[in-house]
């Protein structure tokens, strides 16, 4: 339940006064409700909860998370071959 | 996809526990809250490359598993009435009641529809007006903003056969409660990536302060994982007790502040039992009067509820830390996913079946 996945917003609209979206995981597509997250746009990757969209992903956050952990694994290699 | 695949990535993942294994210097132990980590971490079988020294524990973050079993009794009492069209997530289907489970219920014809959105649950409402539907409003803070905003869309829709079995908990004073517990032996806490994700994570800095312990923000891939491990780890070696976030592509400080601000507009804090465990103080939330006229409790008289445990099951130890599913006398044998005594071993975030799926009997 709380093991809420990243999917693609592909699709911005509203039903029933509320905003929706359709979100593609790795080719299944699904209406997820925006409500929670009104700054989305199509192209944007959103945290989806029973249906959900909590939280849209940070690009430069993720980026800055991968350097970091590439930045370990370099001065690891670095390391190992002195 | 992206934001998943490169979180799996084994070089990344072997550089991380390597650098684990040369940080930890003692033996410490360490809590993942979530029982989405915990299937996680045996599902990659990252439980077994981890050094000897640390012991990961695994905490209450089972939101099927911590329903109390009264509440889960009235659930299917209201199930069984005529005319009722009770909506549930799929994990509570199974989860043993003190007679019976809603899938029995199904099995026999009863009106017992999985929802994967709690709108689905208030479109059917719409659509059978005939029919009163009740929806079981169960979870951590992840799925109380959903469930906040289907009460919202029914009260908005004016629907009058749309109701909720509110069952609700909050992961702050679970964390308390370990902490201040004679037997804790938790000396740091992987915070739960994706409530924090609801909530921010400002609510942490004072149990951090309060217990000295590390409280680290975490994600659910291996490179997440080791990520919140390894800064914990870190922070123990050096005698340091912070919140720290290490899932900052999803978490801000603040969380969602929208969804935050409609939770506090339905729910209100309450006290909860929480199965196995106990009355947790303020642990839960529970609807605001305004919205009692969709309290499926008060709308559905049921009579006395008389709930009773498996005297085999020791869940509450499990949720507790206190334990390993392998440690019960039942676990493989009275006690399987087919025959579940308890709800750890039904759930797709309980402990004990994330040992029965990954590890065997």
């Amino acid at each position: 339940m709380c093991l809420g996945i990243p999917g693609k917003i592909t699709e911005i609209y509203e039903r029933n006064d509320f905003l929706m979206g359709k979100i593609d995981f790795s080719g299944v597509i699904k209406e997820i409700c925006l409500a929670y997250v009104p700054e989305a746009k199509v192209g944007d990757y959103a945290l989806v909860h029973v249906g959900f969209a909590i939280s849209l992903m940070d690009e430069d956050e993720a980026t800055e998370t991968l350097k970091l952990i590439r930045d370990l694994v370099d001065f690891s290699e670095e390391f190992g071959d002195q | 996809m992206k934001y998943i695949d490169e979180y799996r990535d084994p070089i990344k993942v072997k550089h991380l526990l390597d650098e684990i294994a040369t940080t930890i210097t003692q033996p410490r132990v360490l809590m993942e809250i979530c029982g989405g980590q915990t299937h996680s971490f045996l599902h990659h079988g990252l439980d077994d490359m981890l050094p000897q020294e640390l012991d990961l524990v695994h905490g209450p973050g089972c939101p099927v598993c911590v329903t109390p079993l009264e509440q889960i009794d009235r659930a299917l009492a209201i199930a069984n009435q005529p005319n009722v069209i009770f909506t549930s997530y799929g994990d509570m289907l199974r989860v043993p009641g003190t007679r019976e489970n809603l899938f029995a219920i199904r099995a026999r014809g009863g009106n017992v529809k999985v929802v994967y959105s709690p709108l689905e649950a208030v479109d059917l409402a719409a659509n059978n007006p005939d029919k009163q539907v009740v929806f079981f409003a169960i979870g951590f803070e992840t799925t109380a903003p959903p469930n906040a905003m289907a009460i919202l869309q029914a009260k908005q829709r004016g629907l009058k056969n749309f109701s909720v079995l509110v069952s609700h908990v909050r992961v702050p004073p679970a964390m308390k409660a370990l902490l201040s517990s004679t037997n804790n032996r938790v000396q740091g806490f992987l915070a739960a990536g994706h409530v924090c994700a609801v909530m921010g994570y400002h609510e942490y800095i004072a149990i951090a302060r309060e217990y000295r312990v590390p409280i680290v923000v975490t994600g659910f891939e291996p490179v997440d994982l080791l990520r919140g491990i390894l800064a914990a780890i870190r922070q123990l070696e050096s005698g340091k007790a912070e919140v720290e976030n290490a899932y900052e592509r999803a978490v801000t400080f603040h969380g969602n502040q929208l969804a935050q601000e409609t939770i506090q507009s339905v729910f209100m804090p309450v006290d909860r039992k929480w199965r196995g465990i106990g009355l947790i103080p303020m642990s839960g939330w529970g609807l605001r009067p305004e919205f009692e006229d969709f309290d499926a409790e008060a709308r559905f008289a049921v009579g006395e509820i008389v709930t009773q445990e498996s005297p085999l099951c020791i869940a509450g130890e499990i949720l507790l830390g206190l334990k390993v599913p392998p440690q019960c006398s039942a676990y493989g044998k009275q006690c399987s996913p087919q025959t579940p005594l308890g709800a750890p071993m039904v759930s797709s975030e309980g402990a004990c079946s994330a040992y029965y799926q990954y590890h065997g009997k």
